[in-house]
């Protein structure tokens, strides 16, 4: 066997394929433009949507029961009539809460299986991943499962709709809230080293000024030991400790610092702050380690409320009877935002009419405080409310604050209704 | 010099190590006249490159945009496996800590565009620039983990590597105000340029890129494995104290190849950058890494078609499973748990299949597949006698021409050790 020969033949073939590409590329089907007129994703019967979500790898046990509430939701709602007509086909799409993932599920999502929008895509480095990918083809790309700022760009990204109260709110509401009530204390932040920690700080020092905040101390998730960062703060002698962190550091801070013998105060962000959640990683000391735990909301998250009362049974009906906690509240929450912009986007929905529908400020959400989407925020709420942990239970109380033009007030919670079972209608 | 190069040439010959491409003919003409046969092999191999590179390029105006990303990311991981098959085939040094190159690439690349488009460059100059970085950069990493290989062997050399992999999240912790922590280090958008812009989209020119970078990297491997450094890699691994009789000196050459197989995973980890327009630690993961030992076990250890089989493989291999799993309409948790994980077990199931089965891996199924029908047109000249004996040195044929059903029986008395070392045809 000549390898001279095979190497003739393949520069033939090469050669060959080369003009065949040339006439190919006349009718080429990856050509720009050729696309259909059609919105995708929307049928005369179905509007399917898709996520990214992390169902295995480092973040899974915090945030996968997430989708599986919005799908619950979803079905619900389908068994409902759907919207306009139209039932919710939701792709929930694993990609680890690796960045890399993240790029090809969403490729998947809008180039193979032709989502009418990104709805709700988990996490700041994964979702920071798409988010130009999702702008230059001018997909909608909402409700961004993330307090990071950067969702909030409608010049650059006008496509992409922010979720979470951003953690600049999140950190001036707790710490507003602490200069309220606990006057004097000394008020110290534990934040995550990314922007969550950073943006979380520059809002506590919003409320409280820049000299407000006693001691800062950085963490690392790919690091399962804070005992250094607790003393630290634990000898700068903190009174009310503010947490950036997610739920399992949460738990990590408070088990360390009750190891030491310290019981300071806790002010967490939503991110970090579910007591459920909190509960499962301490254990049978839950109960007294939570004790007064602060943490900021802006869902209907309240034990008695109507709202966590349909969540409760469609969590029952829909999703196998799951652990209901901030994570189904969130998940449904997020499903029902969705469902309102789809009928507010009428009855043949495309991508332009959607994104109208969030900028027309029309839409109320379920939140405690009124929804602020505009043409100029992409911010769904500007503000969030307090709720403390007593006797096991994390309940809402009489307070809520809004940041406006960089000023924090204190402003009355406004809780949406429920009505028409929770099925939004054009 | 020349005369030196023989001689390691024959002994690489005799142990057996080289029985597929060293044939006695090549070597008594190289013998004669050293000049001719690297120039005519070079051409050759050039040519067959040219060749396959222009067949990939056409192959992007078949694919859909999708495709063409998924290609894209093939050529990129093609990069780092072709530089891993070499490691490990030819000079027998296992690295785990191959995404960490490509991490190193990849941040190379970052840190080198921003600069530049900080500095204004724009195009094809700063395209450049970031690739000048992400080679300086994984070659710089790759030459200080090449000096480590050159002390350590086997689990040792496994567990410096794996190092690596494991403390680079808390490395970009440390290093975040240049590498960004976990959130990693993104640059400008990349689009395609404006002459061609009409005609192809930008996934094809992203993987139009991505072929070119694979292209440049495959064959350089290749001219490498093919050249003196090859030869002595291949002398080093057979019998390292042989080796150094005659002349090679193994630890430089180990330091080498470490270095050329960093600088081809460092310009996959930069064309994933260029691709997604992103670098973070998320992306290599040690499980990633231990995916690019599996594409190249899976393909074929030290063949090239192989490390290219397998990086398909790695890329497409999730995707058909995932689509697998939507398909066979699953109840709902259980389809979530099994998404993620289902590919993790497949690829486990298919090494140990191939592991077991066809050391060889893919090249090796292939490479018996062209033998057969080669010997079917010319029947008498490969007349092995079924079962009996032979010498390694003196078989005009490779091992591997066996007859497939004669081949369990004589070979599993004989070492098989050196047969995944096999190069090519």
């Amino acid at each position: 066997m000549s390898q001279h020969r095979t190497a003739r033949r393949l520069a033939g073939l090469g050669g060959a394929a080369g003009a065949t590409a040339l006439l190919l590329a006349l009718t080429a089907c990856s050509t720009p433009g050729a696309g259909a007129a059609d919105t995708p994703g929307v049928t005369d019967d179905t509007v399917t949507v898709g996520t990214h979500h992390p169902l295995t790898g480092p973040a899974a046990a915090g945030y996968s029961t997430i989708s599986a509430a919005t799908k619950a939701y979803f079905d619900y709602v389908n068994d409902q009539g759907g919207i306009n007509g139209r039932t919710i086909e939701y792709l929930v799409k694993d990609d680890g809460y690796n960045p890399a993932n993240t790029q090809t599920v969403v490729r998947e999502l809008v180039q193979e299986d032709e989502v009418f929008a990104i709805l709700n895509g988990l996490g700041t480095p994964t979702h920071s991943a798409v988010l130009d990918y999702l702008d230059q083809n001018a997909v909608p790309d909402l409700f961004v499962a993330s307090g990071s700022t950067s969702w909030n760009d409608p010049e650059t990204y006008p496509m992409t709709f922010a979720f979470n109260v951003d953690y600049v709110v999140e950190g001036a509401v707790l710490a507003q809230y602490a200069a309220d009530e606990h006057p004097g204390a000394k008020v110290c932040v534990l934040g995550q080293d990314d922007d969550f920690g950073e943006e979380f700080l520059e809002g506590v020092e919003l409320a409280l000024g820049v000299g407000g905040v006693a001691e800062v101390q950085e963490y690392s998730v790919s690091n399962q030991d804070v005992s250094a960062q607790i003393g630290a703060m634990q000898a700068a002698g903190c009174e009310i400790n503010m947490l950036a962190t997610v739920n399992g550091f949460s738990a990590l801070a408070i088990g360390t610092a009750a190891k030491l013998g310290w019981f300071p105060m806790w002010f967490s962000s939503s991110s970090g702050g579910d007591y459920p959640t909190l509960a499962g990683f301490l254990g049978e000391a839950a109960p007294q380690l939570l004790q007064g735990f602060v943490s900021a909301n802006y869902l209907p998250f309240g034990p008695d409320g109507e709202w966590v009362e349909l969540f409760r049974q469609i969590n029952d009906d829909y999703n196998g009877g799951a652990d209901f906690d901030g994570n189904t509240v969130y998940g449904m929450s997020v499903g029902y935002l969705f469902a309102e912009a789809l009928a507010a986007a009428g009855d043949d929905p495309t991508r332009e009419a959607l994104v109208a529908a969030l900028e027309s400020g029309d839409l109320a959400g379920n939140g405690i405080l009124p929804l602020g989407f505009s043409k100029t925020s992409h911010a769904a709420w500007n503000g969030a409310g307090i709720t403390i942990v007593d006797a096991g239970v994390q309940d809402f109380v009489d307070a809520a604050y809004e940041v406006e033009g960089g000023e924090v007030s204190a402003v009355d919670p406004a809780p949406v209704p429920l009505e028409n079972a929770g099925v939004p209608a054009a | 010099m020349s005369e030196h190069d023989t001689r390691v040439d024959a002994g690489a010959a005799t142990s057996g190590a080289d029985a597929a491409t060293a044939t006695p003919a090549v070597d008594a003409g190289s013998a004669v006249r050293p000049e001719r046969r690297p120039r005519a092999s070079t051409r050759r191999l050039l040519l067959t490159a040219a060749g396959l590179t222009v067949l990939a390029i056409a192959g992007t105006f078949l694919l859909d945009p999708y495709r063409n990303y998924q290609l894209a990311l093939i050529a990129a991981y093609f990069c780092a496996t072709a530089g891993l098959t070499l490691l490990i085939g030819l000079t027998g040094q296992l690295s785990l800590g191959h995404a960490a190159l490509m991490a190193a690439g990849g941040y190379g690349y970052a840190i080198t565009t921003n600069a530049a488009t900080e500095a204004g460059i724009e195009g094809a100059a700063r395209f450049g620039l970031g690739m000048l970085g992400a080679v300086a950069v994984s070659a710089a990493l790759g030459l200080a983990l090449g000096l480590a290989a050159a002390r350590l062997r086997g689990p040792y050399l496994a567990g410096v590597t794996l190092v690596l992999v494991i403390a680079l999240p808390a490395f970009a912790a440390v290093f975040a105000p240049v590498l960004g922590g976990d959130q990693g280090v993104r640059i400008a958008f990349d689009g395609v340029p404006e002459a061609l812009r009409a005609l192809i989209a930008v996934e094809q020119w992203q993987a139009w890129v991505a072929i070119l970078v694979a292209a440049v990297c495959a064959t350089a491997l290749a001219l490498v494995r093919h050249g003196r450094l090859g030869l002595r890699m291949r002398a080093g691994h057979g019998d390292e104290t042989a080796a150094r009789l005659a002349g090679v000196a193994t630890g430089r050459v180990k330091v080498a190849a470490f270095a050329w197989s960093a600088v081809t995973a460092g310009a996959g980890g930069a064309v994933l950058c260029f691709v997604t327009q992103a670098v973070s630690p998320g992306a290599y993961t040690l499980a990633f890494s231990l995916l690019l030992v599996v594409a190249v076990v899976v393909g074929g250890l030290g063949s090239l078609g192989g490390a290219a089989s397998g990086s398909a493989i790695i890329v497409l291999l999730p995707w058909a499973v995932g689509a697998l799993t939507a398909a066979l309409d699953l109840p709902a948790d259980l389809g979530q748990r099994l998404n993620g994980n289902l590919a993790v077990l497949v690829f486990g199931a298919i090494l140990i299949v191939v592991v077991a089965w066809r050391p060889a891996g893919l090249a090796g199924v292939a490479r018996r597949a062209v033998d057969a029908l080669a010997r079917r047109r010319r029947p008498r000249s490969a007349a092995v006698p079924a079962g009996g004996p032979r010498p390694a040195a003196s078989a005009p044929e490779p091992e591997a021409s066996t007859e497939p059903e004669a081949s369990t029986a004589p070979e599993a008395s004989a070492p098989r050790t050196t047969e995944p070392t096999h190069i090519e045809r």
